[in-house]
């Protein structure tokens, strides 16, 4: 152990009787560019090769550019251009690249250089020395003695960055209860996603599943995916044998024809992958599963509220319709909704 | 993914296989309320349907198509299902597993439609689609918007397939014929819901086929397509090949010249 | 300086002297010019995180003169035929003209985002090497906090330019983040409005996350990448023990010329790679997904793969475990994932700090450590290393399931377990690896290196000839410390407080199992041994295999 580590080592390494002795840096090994100068000839014309090999490289991806204009609806140009602009690019970027770490390995000196290192600490007359400035410093302020100045400039400091913070308010409108609402009220019809044709009870057979927005969602002029995000329903008949509904929600389905949010419960990601004999509903994204069957309860993963259901009834005309908006809030669980 | 792989066994497979084999092929569809009718073959295909369906297929689904203990009744599938299913080699299955897969087709076509006719005499079902609704010079447009929102979220947004719970998945759909994608829309084999004309018109499914077959014949403009399973595949890609391929530069660039 | 010793007389020297005489470059190139940069191909790992940090901001740069963050509504008119006439945002119909009209757009697209997923693949990589080599001790425990708030950047910097093409994939991951934030207690549901600019999606956030992406958090980037070399230069780089190398010195290849030819043609050499993967493969075809749209997902929705490991967080929460507190609903199958996800971080971040304190170690260390030689530590990095990788690997269950024929429901379940018993069985196996490696170290100190050569003693006896180290090979296995556990001891007061006994106690962990470098008596007596038998034997050393190193 040398000296400097002894005098800063307030650690805990045991310090070995006889340590084997650093022997030193290698001696320096001559590379065949140093002792031939037809290798050095060699490896500079390589380096030179490889400098133009990136000329050319260059030139590939200007006549890449160049050679393909792009005409409406032909892909093919898009790809070529991309190709051939990029596999341009990339040569004439490892040419330079390959040539300049070439040249530096076999015709740069390679004997390795030692530096010393010095401490970080500063040596202890400049930490006295500048121990004497910032005191200095602090009785031509008065920065200690001022307790007045001191303290109100603190709190004058402090109070700086509010009007910074509160300026911010308008990022967004203060949340009202926006977010326990949705479009579906009662009587609004079931129309398919994305066209927005109402859909008659009859149309939904054993087995199929549509992608359901309220009617009238679709000529939105404004915050139509807003109101999409939070009313998208999923509409499945199932042979009303198979259903075991709630039975206080037992007047919320037609004739084994039930609406689910399709908002996941637990972050919020469309629950669509709806397996007919299985009746789950599982959810890409995290894999949350949810039993349609049994008032989609969650049954896997990480969600854990069932899916809200839409109660639906059918109209004079045929035409499935919501009784009214969800009795609670739909997707992602946040504190306060259940207030 | 390879669909010609065999299933592993599983104990409890046996019993899974009975579950899906009972409801398989939108046996459900019986109950439908707006059944599509069915074109009946003539008295001959369907008597050499019906010897076929007893060599094959009676054994789990019954010798008049009732169903028995391997298979769901084929009352009422429909001539779509049938030649869904046999059509891509599903049906006759063999191994257990929560779910059937791909296989070389048994059958010659002819063979296939005589037993489509048979089923499809026992009751009225989907029948064969109509050439017309299999062209793929449809709005690819539409076709994409609704393949996105009725299919995508088990078959990816180009059809790379997915993953459904306990096993079972979505299947790729690159390379499957434009007959098989429209069957299965009408039929929803095992998991697969139904869409039915009402839900998705004929038009409708022509343009969805129309949108696959676009996404299968033009390859991405970006280069090989890793699957088109996004980001995993790219970030694997990433680790293995782009900084493999860096760091064997730097450790060429660390290495002492000779 | 207003005296000139001599004029200079050539073009170069005319344009030193100018700016030297402005701006005193003399004395900095003097400063810069033979600084001394140790070579190892793992010291370049940060160099291809600056590097590619360099190429994301060319390409980023070029991409935001085509490129419009707003969310208003536009009807798609450009070369890919599924998307004509479909109704999306300008941010994504000018992502498409990029991709498709624009000519270099698309290929300067690929580059940015293959480019930005190697940058923070190679920031983590460069992490990893600085914690399994120990180089974040004193003096750089103050560089590991800002390397740490560079990777937390990255992320950043990831995650709002994933989601400017404001397309399917990138909104249903804008999405997760929303219902995460609304999740957050009491502040969570604000947040979101302020994010949003009201309710989710809004029109807002695209724009808001473009100025976080090209401008906030690359200056904050840039800011700290500064502070980080700024650091590298006041300390030096470390180096590996080798001969020659120690605490107080550096030795490597001079700034100029060899350092300047090596790392600048590095940067052409990383660039290029890039350019090339980006010519050949895809990546996120955005017109794959299509528009935005609250109801539509695809299968396999994942984000990149640097926040995979909080989206796997995010799945592998257990069933139905939101509670209620007075009403207030707090979702733990949010919560939980986030705040473990926020401790890992921490752990990582304070790492320097912790194992300071319980080495209470205050040395400067610039000869790095082999990671076996610091078996406890390094064991800590393969349990943080796993836990990591299974939160990884648990965002991409879906494809696992599907590629392996497996059922997600058991691979998910697996990997919840294998959250859980993973780190421990890594930090057992890797320290008891790290230990085996320490003694065979030591074999190979005292009796050489085997040499498969097998020879027959003239009695008869078969031995396989062990060749001894040259004396550099030699150092390069016993330079290390070794290191005793601390006792609890009584402070001032006479009295042993908690903090000592917490100290022994990790103390104890980290070095009750250890190896000691080979001392020069040890060295010498087995040496003696062998030169003893190679008179007697006329042969080569020769050892008996059969002696083991115990603790």
């Amino acid at each position: 152990m040398s000296e400097v580590e002894k005098s800063y080592s307030s650690g805990i390494a045991t310090s070995i009787e006889k340590a084997i002795k650093d022997p030193g840096i290698e001696p320096h090994r001559l590379r065949m560019t140093d002792k031939s100068e037809k290798h050095a000839k060699n490896a500079e014309r390589q380096v030179a090769f490889m400098f133009l090999i990136s000329i050319v490289g260059a030139i590939i991806a200007v006549w890449g550019y160049l050679a393909f204009p792009i005409s409406g609806g032909d892909l093919s140009a898009t790809r070529n251009n991309a190709l051939w602009m990029g596999l341009g690019m990339s040569l004439s970027l490892l040419g330079i690249g390959f040539g300049a770490v070439h040249w530096a390995k076999t015709l740069m000196p390679d004997n390795e250089v030692t530096e010393e290192r010095h401490l970080a600490r500063s040596s202890d007359e400049n930490r006295a020395a500048a121990v004497e400035i910032i005191k200095l410093a602090d009785g031509e302020s008065g920065f200690t003695r001022r307790k007045l100045i001191r303290r109100t400039m603190y709190g004058a400091l402090a109070f700086l960055p509010i009007p910074a913070v509160v300026i911010f308010g308008d990022l967004g409108p203060v949340v009202g209860d926006t977010l326990k609402r949705t479009m579906w009220k009662a009587g609004t019809r079931l129309a398919k996603d994305p066209t927005g044709i109402p859909i008659k009870a009859s149309e939904v057979t054993v087995g199929s599943v549509f992608h359901v927005i309220p009617e009238g969602l679709a000529e939105l002029d404004e915050h139509k995916l807003e109101e999409k995000a939070k009313a998208a329903v999923l509409l499945v008949r199932v042979n009303p044998g198979e259903l075991n509904e709630d039975p206080a929600k037992a007047s919320w389905s037609y004739d084994g024809i039930v609406a689910y949010s399709k908002i996941c419960t637990h972050v919020g990601c469309p629950v669509a992958l709806y397996e007919q004999h299985t009746h789950h509903l599982l959810c890409p994204c995290h894999q949350s599963t949810f039993d349609l069957a049994n008032h989609c309860k969650v049954v896997f993963g990480p969600a854990s509220r069932p899916l809200p259901q839409l109660p639906i009834a059918v109209d004079a005309e045929g035409y499935l319709i919501a009784q009214s908006d969800f009795l609670e809030p739909v997707g992602p669980a946040f504190w306060d909704m259940r207030k | 993914m390879n669909s010609e792989k065999p299933l592993h066994r599983r104990p409890w497979a046996a019993g899974l296989v009975v579950f899906f084999g009972l409801v398989l092929s939108g046996g459900g569809y019986a109950a439908a309320t707006n059944v599509v009718e069915s074109e009946i073959g003539s008295a001959e295909q369907i008597s050499e349907g019906r010897k076929l369906f007893l060599a094959n297929c009676a054994s789990c689904h019954g010798t008049n198509g009732e169903g028995a203990i391997g298979g769901p009744s084929l009352i009422g599938v429909g001539a779509a299902s049938v030649d869904f299913q046999v059509g891509t080699g599903r049906m006759p299955g063999q191994a257990s597993g929560p779910q059937l897969y791909k296989k070389p087709v048994q059958f010659t076509e002819e063979q296939i439609l005589s037993m489509a006719a048979y089923v499809a005499s026992l009751a009225p079902g989907p029948a064969l689609p109509d050439p017309e609704f299999l062209r793929t010079d449809g709005d690819v447009e539409h076709g994409g918007e609704l393949f996105r929102i009725n299919c995508a979220m088990c078959h990816n947004a180009v059809g790379a397939g997915g993953a459904l719970t306990e096993g079972k998945f979505a299947p790729a759909l690159e390379g499957v014929t434009e007959k098989h994608i429209y069957e299965a829309m009408v039929t929803g084999p095992q998991n697969m819901p139904v869409f039915n004309d009402a839900n998705l018109t004929p038009e409708d499914k022509r343009d969805i086929i129309s949108y696959l077959k676009y996404v299968e014949n033009n390859p991405s403009v970006g280069g090989f397509e890793l699957g088109s399973i996004g980001p995993v595949a790219e970030g694997l890609f990433v680790w293995i090949f782009g900084l493999g391929f860096i760091i064997a530069i730097t450790v060429w660039l660390g290495a002492k010249a000779n | 300086m207003t005296s000139q010793v001599q004029e200079p007389k050539t073009t170069i020297g005319k344009t030193a002297n100018y700016f030297d005489e402005r701006l005193g470059l003399g004395g900095f190139t003097k400063f810069f010019a033979r600084k001394v940069f140790p070579d190892h191909w793992s010291f370049m790992l940060g160099e291809v995180a600056m590097w590619s940090f360099v190429v994301v901001i060319i390409t980023g740069t070029w991409l935001t003169f085509f490129y419009q963050a707003s969310m208003a509504h536009t009807y798609y008119d450009g070369s890919y035929a599924p998307l004509k006439g479909a109704e999306m945002t300008i941010a994504y119909a000018t992502s498409l003209d990029i991709s498709f009209d624009i000519r270099g757009g698309l290929i300067m697209r690929q580059m940015h985002h293959w480019g930005a997923l190697i940058f923070v693949a190679a920031v983590g990589l460069h992490m990893l090497r600085v914690f399994f080599t120990g180089a974040f001790r004193k003096p750089r425990e103050l560089n590991w906090v800002v390397g740490f708030l560079l990777f937390i950047m990255a992320m950043a910097a990831g995650f709002t330019g994933y989601s400017l093409p404001d397309d399917l994939l990138s909104g249903n991951g804008l999405r997760i983040i929303d219902g995460m934030i609304k999740g957050i207690p009491l502040i969570g549901p604000a947040i979101s409005s302020g994010l949003f600019g009201g309710e989710f999606p809004g029109t807002e956030v695209i724009g808001r996350l473009y100025a976080l992406h090209i401008m906030i958090v690359p200056a904050i980037m840039i800011v700290l990448i500064g502070v980080h070399l700024m650091m590298l230069i006041i300390h030096k780089h470390t180096h590996y023990s080798g001969p020659g190398r120690t605490d107080e010195n550096v030795v490597g290849y001079p700034l100029m010329p060899v350092y300047v030819a090596k790392a600048g043609g590095f940067f052409f050499l990383v660039f290029g790679v890039i350019a090339g993967i980006a010519a050949l493969f895809t990546i996120n075809p955005i017109w794959n997904y299509g528009p935005y749209d609250p109801s539509p997902v695809s299968a396999g929705t994942q984000p990149d793969w640097y926040i995979g490991w909080l989206d796997g967080a995010l799945r592998l929460a257990p069933s139905n475990w939101d509670i209620s507190v007075l009403g207030y609903v707090i979702p733990m199958g949010v919560m939980v994932p986030l705040v473990v996800s926020l401790v890992f971080l921490a752990a990582v971040a304070v790492y320097p700090f912790v194992e300071k304190w319980v080495t209470k170690d205050d040395r400067e260390h610039h000869v790095l450590d082999r990671p076996r030689n610091a078996p406890t530590r390094t064991a800590i990095g393969a349990a943080g290393v796993t836990f990591y990788a299974v939160l990884w690997a648990g965002a991409s269950t879906d494809l696992i399931a599907i590629f392996f024929q497996m059922s997600l429901n058991h691979v998910l379940t697996a990997m919840q377990i294998l959250l859980l018993i993973g780190p421990v069985i890594a930090y057992w196996v890797t320290k008891r690896a790290c230990l085996a490696l320490q003694r065979k170290d030591r074999e190979i100190v005292l009796h050489g290196r085997e040499t498969g050569r097998v020879v027959r003693l003239p009695h008869g006896e078969y031995i396989e000839v062990h060749e001894p180290l040259d004396k550099y090979e030699l150092w390069k296995l016993v330079d290390f410390k070794d290191y005793a556990p601390i006792m609890p001891r009584p402070n001032a007061k006479g009295k042993i407080t908690v903090a000592a006994r917490l100290r022994s106690a990790l103390s104890k962990i980290y070095f009750e199992d250890r190896i000691a470098p080979v001392s020069k008596a040890e060295y010498e007596l087995a040496h003696a041994e062998h030169a003893h038998e190679a008179v007697t034997e006329q042969k080569p050393a020769r050892k008996s295999r059969a002696k083991q190193i115990t603790k």
